[in-house]
């Protein structure tokens, strides 16, 4: 027992303590001066110092001596808390990697108090949704983000590094994260690849060096521009970058006015090279691939050309007038000034939203509308088909699959036509599993159809109401009566129509991936058992599906009571059959039964999802961040249809990723199994009480 | 019934010149319609000056103004009236849309589509060549005055099945399509209303640009010239404009904390 109260250890007593626990280092030598270090400190520390020191020396002496020798630093540095983690983390490095990096983790204070107080580099994950959706806002044409080694863009992706650890702590680098994205929007709004840089950086020999001083000079360009049109955001850069290098500063005034161009930035780059100078570095500003830039613009000026085209030629066939004549095409800007007018001999034609996206993002590359994209195509309706990932077919598809786009949050757009889905009838003929749930669970069945009995109402005509559609004879000739006989009549005299019609229609969607087997498949059964026994009594509409599925090309829904089947042996032997089968690709299945469901002429669409954990297929990213953003998307587009949402997740960890998924919906974590069927059924009654 | 006559609202004429920024032609529209005897149907998202727009017109006809802000129960009596009782007797009052009829005022339903399905059976004969109101509890037919006009309206933008509004109804109309208008008039009427001046109009302009961006990437609707509208007044009233424009905007528009936390990022952005 070491004492940890009274007075503090003196010098010798110190040294006699040391010198038992630290007998095997080779430093012990030294043992005199570690005393007359540790014999100022309070008795507390003095114990505490003596008992990490001697845990250390039982894995290696010369750990010991070294925490004891650094103890008064980092004791006044950490605190007590902070010491002992210190310890720890230097006997782990120990444990993992051996002496050398054990001791260097130790010697390494600031570092560690560094890390302790989160100073650790943000990731690009942490940032990605958030500064996506903010970088869509900005601007007007979508712009995916994606983790890449540099920070640059192709002017329709921006790649930023897979982690940011330039500054001291984790929130200001994603600050830096968010100055790096908008710098790098700026260069696609703000026109830096409206020049041809590929030809006017080949002066140069020096590339890199020309490179990054352009980007440099870019930054002051588009911080200013940032500035004059989003000043907020232009203050929030100025602080991030601090004061601009000095060798910049005769610069700073050309650039910084309102018409300056890539042009002014080309000519400064002249003195910048010619100067010798090399070029500082600036944290946020990100660097430039001119080619992939230019290459990507002419796509995408090629794309665009098309679907405008396109489109022209069906407004002229759509105008009555013959194909082969050449109509008379106008473009002026419009009243405001910003907009372009069509004219197709001289009446004013709106374009489809495509087409007008595609005017807009052609004028935000070139400046204008040059005459050749104006040509319309040849005779032929009107098909936005030109996006890059329609067509793409795959051998072995299933020509009865029903195609459904999915959402890739990378780019902010949809994967056109991605998923096939297939709906498939469960087969099975085991009547008998319904039939033993219901003697087993029948307590508890009882129970939830009281419950829901209380849900049950007729429209009816509702009597003595103070206000109401009509008078309620009845009442009116009691109060009369009450009058003539001097009592005080009731004020109650109307009679009003209560609507209490359940027009409802339900869907459930039951997760029948690998990862519910067992106990969970049994689960989802008898909650499917025990919800039918007490549905059939309320009358709503409602339909089960099964969904699972291998890849996108395979997501397969299986049909377990669709809305028209009545409740019967066939149904109860397919609510018997529901088995674990593959992954969980759970925005697909979402589409296609929302899709079901807005079919159903019901008031009120109810759509619960069951599942058990994150969405998941296999090969693919739909796994990560991928999934759970589709998901996410397709609750939202089905909250658009009018339909509420309701998930249900198995789910021990209940981890935070759910709050994001179920965003438009509402959720709840089960995470005990077996109450499951009893919150099923309690879950509808919530929702669906009047 | 005359003793009970102080029952039945009156319709009111409107004084004060509300204010009101034309954009397109609609105004002249309008007009056109209300001389030819045409009920008009106003289309449009939501906050982007329909209700002023009627307000307005109402005005510069002077004509009388009743609006119903319609709800999923507003039944046929809500609109038509019902008997009350006084003493011993049962005494009519009227609702507002036949209140609306016999002084020969503008009735404006205002959306619509949330009303229940029965009103439509008032509706159609008001709003095709016959001009009459049937009060069906009283046997009555009304015919509607010359001055009488019927404008309803609603916001496509719901995309809810349930929310359409039926052939069979929207083809007696005239349709005037509203939109947000570009941003120089935008900020014009944000300054006007919201009592700010011209540089801090044009920043709010900016961000409301910035959310119509989101539409359809986690937002149902962007801001609305209203919730612009909103965040200058506040600021008027002396809160700061990133403040403002938080609580009027950026909160009015979703409860998605995800969202909210972007919506913020953009409000600073801009100011």
């Amino acid at each position: 027992m070491t004492e940890t109260t009274g007075r503090h250890l003196l010098e010798h007593e110190l040294e006699e303590r040391l010198d038992a626990l630290l007998f095997a280092s080779p430093s012990h030598r030294s043992i005199g001066r570690l005393a007359a270090q540790l014999e100022p400190l309070p008795r507390l520390r003095q114990e505490l110092v003596l008992h990490w020191a001697g845990v250390a020396a039982q894995t290696y002496a010369e750990i010991g001596h070294l925490i004891a020798s650094l103890a008064p630093e980092v004791l006044d540095k950490l605190g007590d808390a902070g010491f002992e983690s210190w310890v720890l983390a230097g006997l782990d490095a120990y444990d993992k990697h051996g002496l050398r990096p054990a001791m260097e983790r130790l010697r390494d204070v600031d570092g560690f108090r560094a890390a302790a107080q989160g100073a650790r580099p943000a990731a690009f994950e942490e940032v990605e949704v958030r500064l996506g959706r903010f970088v869509q806002g900005l601007s007007g044409r979508p712009l995916a983000l994606r983790a890449g080694s540099a920070a640059w863009t192709d002017t329709e992706t921006i790649f930023l590094p897979k982690t940011l650890g330039g500054l001291p702590d984790i929130v200001a680098n994603r600050r830096l994260y968010k100055a790096t994205a908008v710098m790098l929007w700026a260069q696609t709004r703000y026109g830096t690849f409206a020049a041809d840089l590929p030809a006017a950086l080949a002066r140069w020999t020096e590339r890199p060096r020309a490179i990054a001083w352009l980007s440099l000079l870019e930054a002051v360009r588009l911080e200013a521009c940032v500035g004059r049109d989003l000043p907020g955001l232009g203050a929030e850069l100025a602080a991030q970058r601090g004061d601009w290098p000095t060798i910049l500063a005769p610069m700073i005034g050309r650039l910084s006015v309102a018409d300056a161009t890539v042009a002014d930035s080309l000519a400064c780059l002249a003195d910048c090279m010619e100067s010798g100078a090399e070029p500082p570095l600036l944290i946020q500003s990100g660097t430039l691939d001119p080619e992939a830039a230019l290459r990507m613009r002419d796509e995408r000026i090629a794309r665009e050309t098309r679907v405008l085209r396109k489109a022209l030629g069906a407004l002229r066939g759509a105008a009555g007038r013959p194909a082969e004549s050449e109509p008379a095409l106008t473009v002026a800007p419009a009243a405001d000034g910003v907009t372009l007018e069509f004219r197709i001999e001289g009446d004013v034609v709106t374009l489809p939203p495509e087409a007008q996206a595609a005017v807009q993002s052609l004028v935000q590359d070139l400046g204008e509308l040059p005459p050749e994209v104006l040509t319309p195509a040849g005779p032929g309706s009107w098909q936005p088909t030109d996006r890059r990932e329609a067509g793409t077919t795959l051998a072995g598809e299933n020509p009865e699959a029903i195609r459904y786009d999915e959402w890739d949050y990378h780019r902010r757009a949809y994967r056109r036509g991605w998923c096939h889905v297939v709906e498939h009838s469960l087969g099975g003929d085991d009547d008998a599993y319904v039939a033993e749930v219901r003697t087993r669970r029948a307590p508890l069945i009882a129970q939830i159809r009281r419950r829901f009995e209380a849900l049950l109402g007729e429209d009816r005509v509702m009597g003595r109401q103070p206000d109401g559609d009509d008078i309620d004879v009845d009442a009116l000739v009691e109060a009369v009566a009450d009058r003539r006989g001097g009592r005080e009549p009731s004020a109650r005299l109307f009679a009003r129509r209560l609507r209490n019609q359940r027009s409802l229609a339900a869907m459930f969607m039951v997760d029948m991936s690998g990862s519910t087997k067992g106990w969970v498949n049994d689960a989802e059964r008898e909650a499917l058992v025990m919800l039918c026994e007490a549905l059939e009594m309320l009358g709503d509409a409602y339909a089960i599906y099964g969904f699972s599925g291998w890849t996108r090309t395979r997501c397969d829904i299986y049909r377990v009571k669709a809305f028209k089947d009545a409740y019967d042996a066939a149904v109860r032997a397919r609510i018997a059959a529901i088995e674990a089968k593959d992954y969980t690709r759970m925005g697909v299945a979402i589409r296609h039964l929302t899709g079901l469901l807005v079919a159903q002429p019901a008031r009120h669409k109810l759509l619960v999802t069951l599942s058990d954990g994150r969405p998941d297929d296999f090969g693919d990213e739909y796994r990560g961040h991928y999934g759970v953003e589709d998901t996410r998307r397709a609750l939202q587009e089905a909250h658009q249809k009018g339909i509420r949402s309701y998930c249900i997740t198995i789910d021990r960890q209940g981890a935070d990723y759910l709050k994001h998924m179920y965003g438009p919906a509402n959720y709840t974590v089960v995470a005990d199994v077996e109450r499951l069927p009893f919150k099923l059924a309690d879950i509808y009654r919530r929702l669906t009480a009047a | 019934m005359d003793r009970y006559d102080s029952l039945s609202p009156q319709p009111a004429r409107i004084d004060a010149e509300p204010y009101y920024h034309p954009v397109a032609d609609e105004v002249p529209l309008f007009e056109a319609a209300w001389r030819r005897r045409l009920p008009v149907l106003l289309k449009g998202p939501t906050g982007c000056g329909k209700t002023r727009f009627v307000e307005y017109m109402a005005w510069r006809l002077q004509r009388p103004l009743v609006t119903v802000a319609c709800h999923d129960d507003l039944t046929t009596s809500d609109l038509v009236g019902r008997y009350l009782i006084v003493g011993n007797d049962t005494v009519w009052v009227d609702g507002p849309l036949a209140a609306a009829v016999r002084a020969g005022a503008i009735c404006y339903l205002d959306e619509i589509v949330e009303a229940r399905k029965d009103t439509t059976v008032v509706i159609h004969p008001l709003a095709d060549a016959r001009r009459m109101l049937s009060i069906e509890k009283r046997g009555e037919l009304v015919p509607a005055p010359a001055d009488f006009m019927l404008v309803i309206s609603y916001n496509p933008g719901y995309q809810s099945v349930l929310k359409e509004i039926k052939p069979s109804t929207r083809q007696r109309f005239v349709a005037l399509e509203f939109d947000y208008p570009d941003a120089e008039e935008e900020a014009v009427i944000v300054a006007a209303e919201g009592g700010v001046d011209m540089e801090l109009a044009r920043k709010l302009v900016k961000l409301g640009g910035l959310t119509r961006n989101l539409k359809g990437q986690g937002l149902d609707e962007g801001a609305s010239t209203r919730l612009l509208v909103h965040a200058a007044q506040l600021a008027a009233a002396g809160i700061a404009a990133e403040a403002a424009s938080v609580a009027a905007i950026a909160r009015a528009l979703t409860d998605d904390p995800d969202m909210t936390d972007t919506l913020g990022d953009l409000v600073r952005a801009v100011f």
